[in-house]
């Protein structure tokens, strides 16, 4: 992959930064050839990764940073988010399908996530925060126009 | 995000546009539908028509406003919901909670 198409961005915990975010990973995947409809669900998985990163992971601390990495290998797209926080347990999440969950006003956004990317992991960061690894191939028939996945339940 | 309320009959219309994600739209639109209720509307009416993007905060919002509505003895609903916003609203299920319609005519029509 061209070097120029791999970048680490690192932002104070401030929910419009995220815009900035948005703004190098729409140049960078347009320069990549990912579709418009790929694109804007990439673009929302991030919203939910950096989000939670900000408000969850960094409580909103502006002195506390969220570090982008986001790279191409082989025809897929790779992004990791890591706060500083004290970590994260995504097996403790309801399921927001679940009747009891359906008009909870939160709790949607790692569904949200692992609905439109191809996979999704979260671990502890080298510093001790939570890091979430986003993958989506943007080469081949998969990134033709693709529809986020549905899914049963959260596992 | 902008919106702007207006009223047709005793709908009360909230027309937004651009992005309801985080820390912006989610809080205008919270405070948009607070306003419109404790000023006694019972039938209200949310133009999705010129939402650019919505993320699980915004959607977050919208399924406050629903219950909050209901709450009250209010009818909350949605019309003009662009593509994506009526897919992050079936992935979730959500689509099946609220009252959806294509237009505006026919969802104003929708209170009678």
């Amino acid at each position: 992959m061209p070097e120029e198409h791999r970048f680490h961005l690192a932002i104070g915990s401030r929910f419009e930064n995220i815009e900035l975010v948005q703004v190098v990973l729409k140049d960078c995947l347009q320069r990549e050839g990912m579709n418009k409809d790929a694109l804007d669900w990439v673009d929302l998985a991030v919203r939910e990764a950096l989000a939670n990163a900000i408000k969850h992971g960094n409580e909103q601390n502006p002195a506390k940073q969220v570090h982008v990495d986001l790279r191409v290998d082989a025809g897929e797209l790779v992004i990791r988010i890591e706060d500083e926080g004290v970590g994260f347990d995504p097996s403790q999440l309801g399921d927001p399908l679940a009747p009891e969950n359906l008009l909870r006003p939160n709790g949607r956004g790692i569904f949200y996530m692992k609905s439109f990317m191809d996979q999704i992991e979260y671990g502890a960061g080298p510093g001790g925060g939570t890091m979430v690894t986003l993958r989506k191939r943007i080469a081949g028939p998969q990134s033709e126009a693709e529809a986020p996945r549905t899914e049963s339940s959260q596992d | 995000m902008d919106v702007s309320k207006r009223q047709v009959g005793d709908v009360t219309i909230l027309d937004l546009k651009g992005k309801i994600t985080i820390g912006t739209g989610d809080v205008q639109l919270r405070n948009a539908v607070q306003e419109v209720m404790n000023s006694g509307a019972n039938k209200v009416l949310i133009n999705m028509g010129g939402v650019s993007t919505i993320d699980s905060s915004g959607i977050g919002e919208l399924v406050s406003a629903y219950t909050t509505a209901t709450n009250r003895g209010a009818k909350l609903k949605l019309y003009g919901l662009p593509d994506k916003v009526s897919d992050i609203l079936t992935i979730t299920q959500l689509i099946t909670v609220f009252d959806v319609y294509d237009n505006e005519g026919d969802a104003v029509r929708s209170f009678a």
